[in-house]
């Protein structure tokens, strides 16, 4: 009894869950498998239309004779590179029309024209014509005769699907483009991105969680980068940043805090000096890692708020009780409640920031030293059209993932089980 | 110590005083005024004086006679300083002074013998500048997309610094980009598209997720534990890897430019935060309640339509406000699948505006707010549920 009902329970279980999951399968799991057969390939953007065999219809009448039409079929291969084998044509007439010039490839099938034209190079065209009379000596109307359209068919290669793998796209991948850089690039940008939003998110919870006046006002403020659609927030920025008349450069210059305005998005290094020590700054880079922080901080905040909340207040008492300071009262109890939770959120965010393509793309579209890896694969599929050099680069991604995600369960997942 | 404390104290409330005043400048030379100083130095050692002042006369009068004569004091000394500029200004100046000093009011020559009194004072200045410097910092730029959307494009070329509004103007003027881009741009079309998109979103997730969410919440069966952990892997793994594999299948399927394609991307990738954040919820329904249905004979569709369902609308209602802000404001998939302007998601129509040179700001920024305020509005109005949402493991962005 308790057999069967387990059996139904599981059958049951599996039919509410199948749909879900075939749906993930198709559209997440399959792609990251994909990406590893396309990134063994040759294969550009343009390979991936399918070559279609196309046919345009023009009927042109016979001035000496009323009864007849010439139709012009203007046949091409759509692709520039395949070619199509066995293309089959079809058309079809009205009653009483037949045609009077028949090619020999085709042939007549009640009231149909069958045509084989055999296999079709790339680049194919040809102008077939056929001449057609009506038998009843009437009048042919054009329009009819223009509406029917003809039907083609042909079979060829889907490059997708040939076996022939090449390794050529991870030598690049790793000997062009300057792989080092790309990959310093990545890591300055996540790094820095994540640690930035996760003191000011210290900071900001610190602030929200004393006793302020319209403390849930200023949360749902401190909310509103992260929840604003990242088009709209770019754009914003690009145009407070402009070095021609964006707001910041004109406030600087009007201040005269600057002598003239800086391409903050647009100039890779900047020189400076501090206590004599002159060094380079990569100044793009840094301000799209500043705009990275204002826009995730926020979640940051949102999380370390909610444990700080959690902290029972006697701990804080009983520090007044012993004569604890400020600072003292923060680094030995605020600190180690706070630290569990840090760490999850460094690892988190340094895998989304990691993956991080449309802020970047938006900001500066990967020019001025801030080309990351998502932005490469950007770059070298749709930019360079090179589809199996960007599944590579997609692969590169990949990997170095799940290497963090097992450092990460490594580390502190069982840490992450008892919050 | 005593004066150490003083020092310490005088300094650090000048300068965040100067901060905010500094901030006040700034704002009123977005309105137009022509400031070109920012008198640091000036200023800051007003402020010296004006807290000195504060913290020697002490208890000795009282606090709001205290406040008002040394902010009214301050703001004839601050008016002298920047003396072009009209009356709200300094008036302005007056009530942050007054704002400032009356957070002041626990200081005084006494309090700054008390243990660790300089370290609590720079805590107590950082949380008052704090909670200025993140408004500041995140209203600002939201404030700038409002005000030039409403701009034209000489007033900006000729003052980038003027954002004041001119409300003299019709409000046909006022308007006049958010008409422009729905007659010449289509953003009506958008806005629909957009909306159809993240609406189908929601109610597919759903339909997907609430059964799959009760299955791994309730029943037992094989692969169950692998699943729960699979669900927040597979949510680690960035859209960005997908994108290739998907526009060749895509694109070989006819696909592409379609919104039904789209809607399937997008649930796919909403789907496990989905599951993840009910499950939770439906874990945390008495089981008792279910086993009263069972009992009356129903099935698991309808221990779910009627049991469930009802039961969980809040977390519900959380997921799909999730759901429908992911779809909203996604912008990668749309700008990959989508080539045609005819089937532009708002996001995508918007990138697209700017990718020609020649297209004014104020119409990107009208752009911008009409894309901004639904987002912003369901949030500042489901603020509860989503903040509850986001904190119970939905962790993208």
């Amino acid at each position: 009894m308790s057999d069967t009902l387990s059996k139904l329970e599981k059958r049951t279980a599996y039919t509410l869950v199948l749909p879900a999951v075939l749906l993930v399968f198709a559209i997440v799991l399959f792609p990251i498998f994909a990406n590893v057969w396309i990134s063994f390939k040759d294969i550009e953007l343009k390979d991936i239309r399918i070559p279609e065999p196309r046919a345009k219809k023009i009927v042109k009448s016979i001035p000496e004779n009323q009864s007849e039409l010439k139709i012009i079929y203007k046949l091409r291969n759509s692709s520039l590179i395949q070619e199509i084998r066995n293309v089959q044509f079809q058309d079809k007439f009205p009653k009483d029309i037949s045609p009077i010039n028949l090619d020999s490839r085709c042939n007549l099938q009640s009231r149909k024209v069958i045509c084989n034209f055999g296999n079709w190079e790339a680049k194919y065209r040809e102008n077939f014509e056929i001449i057609i009379r009506n038998n009843n000596s009437e009048i042919i109307d054009k329009k009819t005769i223009k509406s029917q359209k003809p039907i083609l068919s042909g079979k060829s290669d889907n490059p997708l699907l040939s076996t022939n793998f090449t390794l050529e796209n991870f030598k690049k991948v790793f000997y062009e483009n300057n792989f080092i850089e790309l990959l310093l690039t990545t890591f300055y940008f996540t790094f820095f991105g994540t640690v930035g939003a996760i003191i000011f998110g210290i900071l900001a919870a610190q602030l929200v969680n004393q006793n302020i006046q319209g403390r849930t006002y200023m949360r749902g403020i401190l909310l509103f980068p992260y929840v604003g659609p990242v088009v709209a927030l770019a754009y914003t920025w690009t145009l407070l940043l402009d070095p021609n008349s964006g707001t910041l450069n004109a406030l600087l210059v009007n201040f005269n805090i600057i002598e003239k305005p800086i391409n903050l998005l647009g100039q890779k290094y900047i020189t400076m000096s501090i206590l004599g020590f002159e060094f380079k700054l990569r100044l793009a880079l840094t301000t799209v890692i500043f705009f990275e922080i204002w826009r995730y901080f926020p979640l940051a905040f949102l999380f370390i708020l909610a444990r700080l909340q959690a902290i029972p207040q006697s701990l804080y008492e009983a520090a007044d009780v012993d004569g604890a300071s400020p600072i003292q009262k923060f680094i030995h109890i605020t600190l180690p409640q706070i630290t569990a939770i840090i760490s999850i959120l460094f690892m988190i965010r340094f895998i989304w920031n990691f993956n991080k393509f449309e802020d970047i793309f938006l900001l500066t579209g990967g020019a001025s030293g801030t080309r990351t890896l998502p932005i490469n694969v950007y770059q070298q599929g749709f930019a360079v059209s090179d589809i199996g050099m960007g599944s590579a680069v997609s692969i590169v991604i990949v990997m170095l993932l799940i290497s963090f995600m097992v450092i990460y369960f490594r580390l502190i997942g069982k840490r992450a089980n008892e919050i | 110590m005593k004066y150490k404390s003083l020092v310490v104290f005088l300094i650090v409330s000048s300068f965040f005083l100067t901060c905010i005043l500094s901030i006040w400048k700034i704002m009123s030379t977005l309105q137009g005024l022509s400031f070109t100083n920012l008198n640091v130095t000036q200023v800051f050692s007003i402020c010296i004086l004006i807290s000195l002042a504060f913290v020697l006369i002490g208890n000795k009068l009282n606090h709001l006679i205290k406040i008002f004569s040394l902010s009214f004091i301050f703001s004839i000394l601050y008016f002298y300083l920047n003396e072009t500029s009209p009356y709200w200004y300094t008036f302005g100046a007056f009530l942050i002074t007054l704002f400032f000093m009356n957070k002041l009011k626990k200081y005084s020559m006494e309090s700054l013998k008390e243990d660790f009194i300089s370290e609590k004072i720079i805590f107590d200045f950082i949380t008052l500048f704090g909670v200025v410097f993140f408004a500041f910092v995140i209203l600002f730029p939201f404030y700038i997309m409002l005000v030039t959307s409403f701009k034209t494009q000489i007033a900006l070329l000729v003052n980038p610094l003027d954002f004041s509004l001119d409300f003299s103007k019709s409000l046909t003027e006022l308007f006049k980009s958010y008409f422009v881009i729905f007659d010449t741009y289509n953003f009506g079309r958008y806005i629909l598209i957009s909306s159809a998109v993240s609406v189908g979103t929601v109610i597919v997730t759903l339909l997907f997720a609430i059964p799959a969410a009760y299955a791994v919440a309730r029943l037992n069966f094989f692969g169950k534990n692998f699943l729960s952990t699979s669900i927040l892997i597979i949510y680690m793994f960035p859209a960005i890897v997908l994108v290739i594999p998907l526009y060749t299948v895509f694109s070989q399927l006819g696909l592409r430019n379609s919104i039904f394609g789209l809607l399937i991307v997008y649930t796919a990738t909403t789907l496990p935060v989905a599951i993840y954040m009910l499950q939770g919820y439906f874990k945390s329904i008495p089981k008792e309640i279910e086993d009263a249905g069972i009992m009356d004979g129903q099935n698991w569709f309808g221990i779910i339509l009627k049991i469930i369902i009802p039961l969980s609308l809040p977390a519900i209602a959380s997921v799909a406000l999730y759901v429908f802000m992911i779809a909203w404001n996604e912008f990668l998939f749309s700008l990959m699948f989508l080539d045609s302007p005819k089937s532009f998601t708002l996001s995508r129509a918007i990138q697209y505006l700017s990718g020609d040179a020649e297209t004014p700001r104020q119409y990107l920024m009208a752009g911008s707010v009409i894309v901004t305020l639904p987002v912003l509005f369901i949030f500042i109005y489901f603020e509860k549920y989503l903040v509850s949402g986001l904190t119970s493991g939905s962790v993208k962005g």
